[in-house]
């Protein structure tokens, strides 16, 4: 940081400006350079709030609470010169070099920058157009290993030495100073494979720090021939060591095996604390060059994370998940939450994150083809430039300013549909708020403090993304899912004659109210039965009509929301406090996390005109109700006159069958399904039955299909199903595998989303094609603990290895139970499904003699498993074998419920064919 | 499944072993015979390994659980338990990680349907002969619903296999020479081209199985029992069993091996000890040149080629696998021969830690991890035993075998003195290594016997385990660094 002396608000004033970022409400701060003239301090947002922070003890801010005074207090002496007069410029520009390169390494004055590779050691001087060569310090005829560098380091102290890692474990450090060719001057050969890191001490002149794929780090002096300590990881290979920026004493290394170890350089025995930050080697590590608590890792595992070291234990506080491993990562400059990552394999980009908001990146550089290998900040105070190289041999100065936004590009808008029609919408604020016509917030924009008169460079913050969130409600009748769940539970697929099943089936339907699908079934049972079964009178005599569910139809109910995510909680407050507090503006500080928790009703605001969008849109579905109302007359009138001439004992019910459709038979294809077999005999044959006994009956299977798809497409993939179940091989041909795979796995996921896993089992196991039924073999393990031991059975599911035990053994026989297990939740005694269900009829206490008294709620749930444990074990015997020792399996996604659970939901067939017990 | 049931009853009974159980059988066989006309068929090999006397085998399951509970496990999840599962038996943890390995390869979700997954790993086995695996796994490619017709040869396959086979035959032979173009040309957006995660799916599976088959060959696995060669319906000549018996150390000779073995090469292992501790002493004082480290992995790789391989003195009889492969001629040739140079693979530019995990995990999740840990558990894999002496630190080694497989794959480590090799493996076991990594299906018993004699079956079979990672990993880079360079 600069080195800043704010005295008072006053005093601030009269220099110079900060900006503020304008959504998130920010402190304004003001200061003076000690030595040089004003000096703009930075504008994000994010670094205001972090110096304002009391949490940072070291810090250059200090609150002193209401009369605004800040105190800065000069800390490094090392920091000399301030921007303002030594300005670096330059342009995105870059280099070929004559090989790829592995590291990079800029000295102090942000002039030079050192390149090296396996086959490439030279020093560029960084002009304002262009990079020059000034040096090869690759010489000689036949280059020694020691020229392969794995990492390069300039001395940010002493601007002629730098020192390098070589892949054949050498270190070796360079002095251009030498008059002579090959500047090398010191050569360390102590380590035994190769070196990957070298880092110096920042302040201290003489001390380098090595790390190798040996797994040791060694210190060494520059002034004496060989290392002075020798650091054991005591586990892998180090990967990177760097030497904290503010502890003299400390340094951290990262390891292959995922650990990152601190160590004090005055104590090689031991280090002082190890922590695992990643699964997979730790590539690399950085601290922060202001915070001295916050170390930043890089690793296989594609995750950036950074770590507060100040307490006992290293806290993850932000984690940033990228596409591809982690190959270096480097702090920004003078941006409390930025930091720049390259990847080592497959993706060439140079990224800068913002912590906060690790999902998208906050810029990206996008010129490299192939690796980028080393990315370094030119000049420690700068945050506009920065130096890579690349495997694709070429050196690049990237401009902050050139950098690609994503976040531009990205799409901020989400949609999504609940369980009961609700529909949830987020997007853009503005599109919204353009619209909507919303009111504004009493007293004002808030969120736009009006003391600020400079805007902030709006390059330098992440794009503020507001969003409302809308929620549409679907309305209350078609809401209700109810007949969902019925039918579901009420319909038969298989286990009777088909006749019957139709039967059954549309009676449910007619029971529930839907007379159409009512009188599908009963079509499709005169369609597909043996003519001789056609006089057998049909159960289904609708009384009234019905309508289906709507499920477009939504009333608006707004939850408006606003995410501001690149704040965090705690900088707010701080604004707070050293505002004004009690001036409503501060409240607009408060993200949104607060406003939920009720101290800004933010939301009641926000959409003002709900009820006017609300009207419009019922007023929309009144019209549409009206317009399908007055369709529903005319074709009543049409139909029937036709239907009266025809003699045939059946027609009562085709007339009804009309009625019952004629709603819909307004040139909607569904009608025309239901209807056309009708007609179609109507008009060519008045006086003979319906249809002969002769019509094959693919005769109908091209209607039967455009049915099943009408009703797929309206949302009733439940009837489509069905159907297609109850059919069976009579439509199946008919319709392609991907559409059935697709009505499949659309019921079957509703009715998992509903909780009927019976029928959603019963559904899969009459299911056809394999991609459905396969879902009955796949995750069907259930890890279970030893109920004596506690530990987890890893063999077989009864009886443990380690105490050697019966883990499940039925209370009523005494024996090893290797099927079905059920247990009462209360006092956790169970048996085989029969034998627990024959005791509970003579007793309601356990049966183990513990004296607990089953809960009634527990034997019921058994009086409603009756039926459905025939199935079980149906099912049960289907697997076979293999169920005894693996099959016990919960839901997927659902793990096990804890006990407090109601006792009825104990009992469910999974989709994997057994009783799970929760 | 006769033969599963069989080896189940291995499992449990864990006093017989497999002979003994046939031995019983055919004590049955003529009673059966009597009733029903039933021919029973009689195991040929006695036990898994032909190098191995089978009760050695059998003991290490018998006395581990843990090894015992991995062979129920594997026997759970593919219905039978292979002979070179039982050979690995001796290291269960790698066994376990292998297991796990291979049956994500074969069973769980990939990019790869089922069938085509078991008939790439026919091609892999066919290109180095090596009829027992792909017997095992005609089995299973028909089992999974592959076409048989396939199985008539390459040309019967679709093909799009078809133009896996040339990657196939350079991967196991030479894969140096693999280069971008043959990835671009498998890839180009065709009728039958492949998807970056299928190739990198058939890659790792071509790899798998390209050096499975030389652990087959290393170990002498012997034919599983219900495949061709593992039976006869011959009835047993009391002679011929007992030459069998003989020939394979099973019995009473093995007392009199040893005590030969140990007299001729007494001393081979405190030698080699002796060695290893002289290196590690003197390693700080002598500084060798850049040039002299050099010239040391040129002099190891061309010596590499020097090692005759090939004494073509057992033939292995094979099922006609040839018919799965094409051009039979293409064999390995040596790395670098005058006039065709390639450059040296520097491990430091390519190595699988960093890149070749990524990509693998990148195209076909969790099997980078998969492999990752595989490839540890046989580098890292140590008891700190050699031969009868305990507490050694084998690292040495271990490192100069794996580094040496993959010198003759022209894989360099720059921070190897590859004077070390030269030291540490005598001829006989290079001429072992160089046969089974290279040519794997000229391996014979003289070979597996004329190396470190001393040395117990385990430890050498944990060899085993070492030049078979060692040559997958080598085969995989170089497939890897040519898809990478495919992709930028």
């Amino acid at each position: 940081m600069f080195d800043i002396d704010v005295h008072s608000l006053a005093v601030c004033l009269s220099h110079v400006v900060l900006g503020v970022s304008t959504s998130v409400c920010h402190s304004l701060l003001w200061s003076n350079l000690n030595q040089g003239p004003s000096v703009i301090i930075t504008q994000d947002s994010g670094e205001l709030g972090a110096l304002s922070s009391p949490s940072c003890t070291s810090g250059k801010w200090r609150l002193r609470g209401p009369p605004l005074l800040f105190r800065a207090m000069e800390k490094m002496s090392r920091v000399t010169t301030a921007l303002g007069s030594s300005a670096i410029s330059g342009r995105t520009m870059f280099c070929h070099l004559d090989a790829p390169a592995n590291a990079i390494s800029v000295c102090r004055d942000a002039t030079q920058v050192v390149v090296a590779g396996r086959n490439i050691f030279k020093i560029y001087g960084l002009e304002e157009e262009q990079f020059v060569e000034k040096l090869n310090l690759r010489v000689g005829r036949k280059p020694s290993l020691n020229f392969s560098c794995a990492d390069v380091m300039w001395h940010q102290m002493e601007e002629n030495l730098l020192a390098t890692a070589a892949t054949n474990g050498a270190v070796v450090t360079w002095n251009l100073g030498k008059p002579s060719r090959n500047k090398q001057d010191q050569l360390f050969t102590e380590h035994k494979r190769t070196v990957n890191k070298v880092c110096f001490h920042p302040t201290e002149v003489y001390m380098l720090l090595s790390g190798s794929q040996d797994g040791y780090m060694k210190c060494f002096d520059l002034r004496k021939k060989e290392s002075v300590s020798t650091f054991s990881g005591q586990s892998e290979s180090v990967r990177d060591v760097q030497f904290s920026m503010k502890d003299y004493f400390t340094f951290a290394a990262s390891f292959e095996n995922g650990n990152v170890q601190l160590w004090d350089i005055r104590r090689p025995d031991r280090y002082e604390r190890m922590f695992t930050a990643h699964t997979g080697p730790v590539f690399c590590c950085d601290w922060h060059p202001d915070d001295r608590g916050w170390l930043a890792t890089g690793g296989r595992d594609k995750m950036v994370k950074v770590w507060d070291m100040t307490t006992n234990r290293a806290k993850e506080i932000y984690c940033v998940q990228t596409i591809a491993s982690v190959a270096r990562v480097k702090w920004r400059p003078e941006r409390k939450w930025h930091l720049a990552t390259c990847s080592m394999m497959v993706d060439h980009n140079i990224y800068v994150w913002d912590v906060r908001r690790p999902f998208i990146p906050f810029a990206t550089f996008e010129e490299h083809k192939d690796v980028t290998t080393g990315i370094v900040w030119r000049h420690q105070h700068d945050p506009y430039f920065l130096l890579s190289g690349s495997k694709d041999s070429t050196l690049y100065q990237h401009m902050f300013k050139d950098a690609s936004r994503p976040v531009d590009r990205a799409n901020p808008e989400g949609l999504c549909f609940g369980l009961f029609g609700d529909l949830a919408f987020a997007a853009k604020e503005s599109l919204i708020s353009g619209d909507a016509n919303r009111k504004p917030y009493p007293g004002g924009d808030r969120r736009y403090p009006i003391f600020f008169f400079k805007k902030p460079d709006l390059t330098e913050q992440f794009a503020h993304v507001s969003s409302a969130l809308s929620v549409f409600e679907s309305s209350l009748e078609s809401r209700r899912m109810d007949w969902f769940v019925k039918t579901a539970r009420l319909y038969l697929l298989s286990g009777k004659p088909f006749a019957e099943l139709c039967d059954h089936n549309a009676k449910v339907a007619k029971e529930l109210n839907r007379p159409q699908v009512s009188t599908t079934w009963t079509m499709l049972r005169i369609m597909f039965s043996d003519p001789a079964n056609l006089s057998t009178p049909g159960p289904n005599h609708i009384g009234k009509l019905g309508t289906l569910p709507l499920m477009n139809s939504f009333s608006m109910k707004e939850m408006g929301t606003e995410s501001r995510l690149d704040r965090s909680k705690g900088e707010s407050r701080q604004d707070n406090i050293h505002l004004e507090p009690g001036n409503s503006l501060i409240n607009s500080n408060n993200d949104e996390n607060e406003e939920t928790e009720g101290s800004e009703g933010q939301a009641e605001y926000m959409f003002g005109d709900a009820e006017l969008d609300d009207d419009d849109l019922y007023s929309m579905e009144h019209d549409n109700q009206a317009a399908e109302e007055q369709e529903y007359t005319l074709p009543q009138e049409a139909f029937p006159l036709r239907h009266e001439i025809m003699d045939n004992p059946s027609a009562p019910e085709h007339l009804q069958q009309d009625k019952a459709d004629s709603p819909h038979a307004s040139g909607n294809e569904a009608e025309v399904t239901c209807l056309t077999p009708i007609e179609s005999f109507s008009l060519i044959s008045i006086s003979q039955p319906l249809f002969s006994p002769h019509l094959p009956v693919h005769f109908f299977c091209p209607v039967v299909r455009e049915m099943l798809s009408h009703y797929a497409e309206q949302g009733d993939v439940q009837m489509a199903v069905s159907v297609l179940i109850v059919l069976g091989d009579r439509i199946r041909k008919e319709i392609d595998d991907l559409t059935q795979e697709h009505w499949y796995m659309s019921y079957i996921d509703l009715l998992q989303r509903f909780e009927l896993w019976n029928v959603s089992n019963e559904v899969i196991k009459l299911s056809t094609c394999s991609a459905i039924t396969c879902l009955n073999q796949t995750s069907t393990t259930l890890h279970v603990n030893c109920s004596n031991c506690k530990r987890p059975m890893s063999n077989r599911g009864w009886i443990c290895d380690r105490c050697h035990q019966c883990a499940s053994v039925c209370a009523v026989c005494h024996h090893v139970v290797k099927g079905l297990f059920v247990w009462c939740q209360g006092c956790s005694h169970g048996g085989h499904l029969e034998h627990v269900m024959n005791w509970l009829k003579s007793s309601s206490h356990c049966p183990a003699g513990c004296g607990h008294l089953w809960e009634p709620a527990f034997r019921e749930s058994f009086a409603k498993l009756g039926e459905r444990s025939i199935a079980v074990e149906d099912q049960h015997q289907d697997l076979g074998g293999t169920m005894e020792e693996h099959s016990l399996s919960p839901q997927k996604g659902q793990p096990p419920t804890p006990s407090n659970h109601s006792h009825q939901q104990a009992f469910q067939l999974s989709n994997q064919n057994c009783c799970v017990v929760y | 499944m006769r033969h599963a049931t069989a080896a189940t009853e291995t499992m449990e009974n864990n006093s017989f072993t497999v002979t003994d159980l046939y031995k019983i059988c055919t004590h049955c066989e003529r009673l059966s015979k009597k009733d029903s006309g039933v021919r029973i068929p009689r195991p040929l090999g006695n036990g898994p390994s032909r190098f191995i006397p089978e009760k050695e085998i059998l003991q290490i399951s018998k006395v581990d659980p843990r090894t015992q509970s991995i062979f129920e496990d594997a026997f759970a999840a593919l219905g039978r338990l292979d002979n070179i599962s039982l050979v690995m038996g001796f290291h269960p943890q790698y066994l376990e990680s292998f297991l796990r390995t291979q049956h994500y390869l074969l069973q769980m979700d990939g990019p790869l349907s089922l069938h085509y997954r078991h008939y790439i790993g026919i091609m892999a086995a066919a290109r180095h002969q090596c009829s027992y695996l792909v017997n095992l796994h005609v089995n299973d490619f028909l089992q999974v619903g592959g076409d048989p017709k396939w199985l008539n040869g390459l040309d019967g396959a679709p093909q799009k296999l078809q133009a896996l086979g040339e990657l196939n035959k350079i991967l196991a032979h030479r894969p140096w020479l693999l280069t971008k173009a043959h990835i671009e040309h498998l890839l180009k957006a065709e009728e039958h081209s492949w998807s970056l995660a299928e190739l990198i799916h058939a890659v790792v599976l071509l790899t798998h199985y390209h050096s499975l088959a030389s652990f087959t060959f290393g170990c002498g696995i012997t034919p599983e029992i219900h495949s061709d060669g593992g039976h006869t319906f011959r009835p047993p000549s009391v002679s011929q069993y007992w030459v069998c018996d003989i020939a394979n150390d099973n019995g009473h000779g093995n007392d009199l091996e040893e005590k030969r073995g140990s007299h001729q090469v007494s001393g081979e292992v405190e030698v080699l000890m002796e060695r290893m501790k002289l290196l590690q002493e003197c390693r700080d004082e002598e500084e060798a040149s850049q040039e002299e480290m050099a010239t040391r992995f040129e002099r190891e790789k061309t010596e590499s080629m020097l090692v005759a391989t090939a004494e073509d003195e057992e033939c292995v009889p094979s099922r006609d696998v040839s018919r799965h492969f094409e051009d039979p001629s293409y064999g390995y040739k040596d790395f670098s021969r005058r006039g065709e140079h390639v450059p040296t693979f520097r491990v430091q530019d390519y190595s699988w830690e960093d890149h070749g995990y990524s990509l693998v995990n990148r195209l076909y999740p969790d099997v980078g991890q998969l492999l990752d840990e595989k490839f540890q558990m046989a580098y890292n894999l140590t008891y700190n035993t050699m031969a009868m002496h305990k507490d050694v630190d084998t690292s040495m080694l271990r490192r100069a075998i794996w580094n040496y497989i993959h010198c003759m794959f022209g894989i360099r480590y720059d921070d190897y003195d590859y004077g070390e090799i030269n030291q540490l493996l005598d001829r006989s076991f290079k001429v072992y290594i160089k046969t089974m990594v290279c040519s794997p299906e000229k391996t014979t018993k003289r070979m597996y016997e004329s190396f470190w004699r001393q040395f117990q079956h385990s430890e050498k079979v944990h060899v085993n385990l070492l030049l078979m990672e060692a040559r997958m990993q080598a085969e995989l880079l170089y497939a890897l660094r040519a898809i990478t360079r495919y992709m930028t």
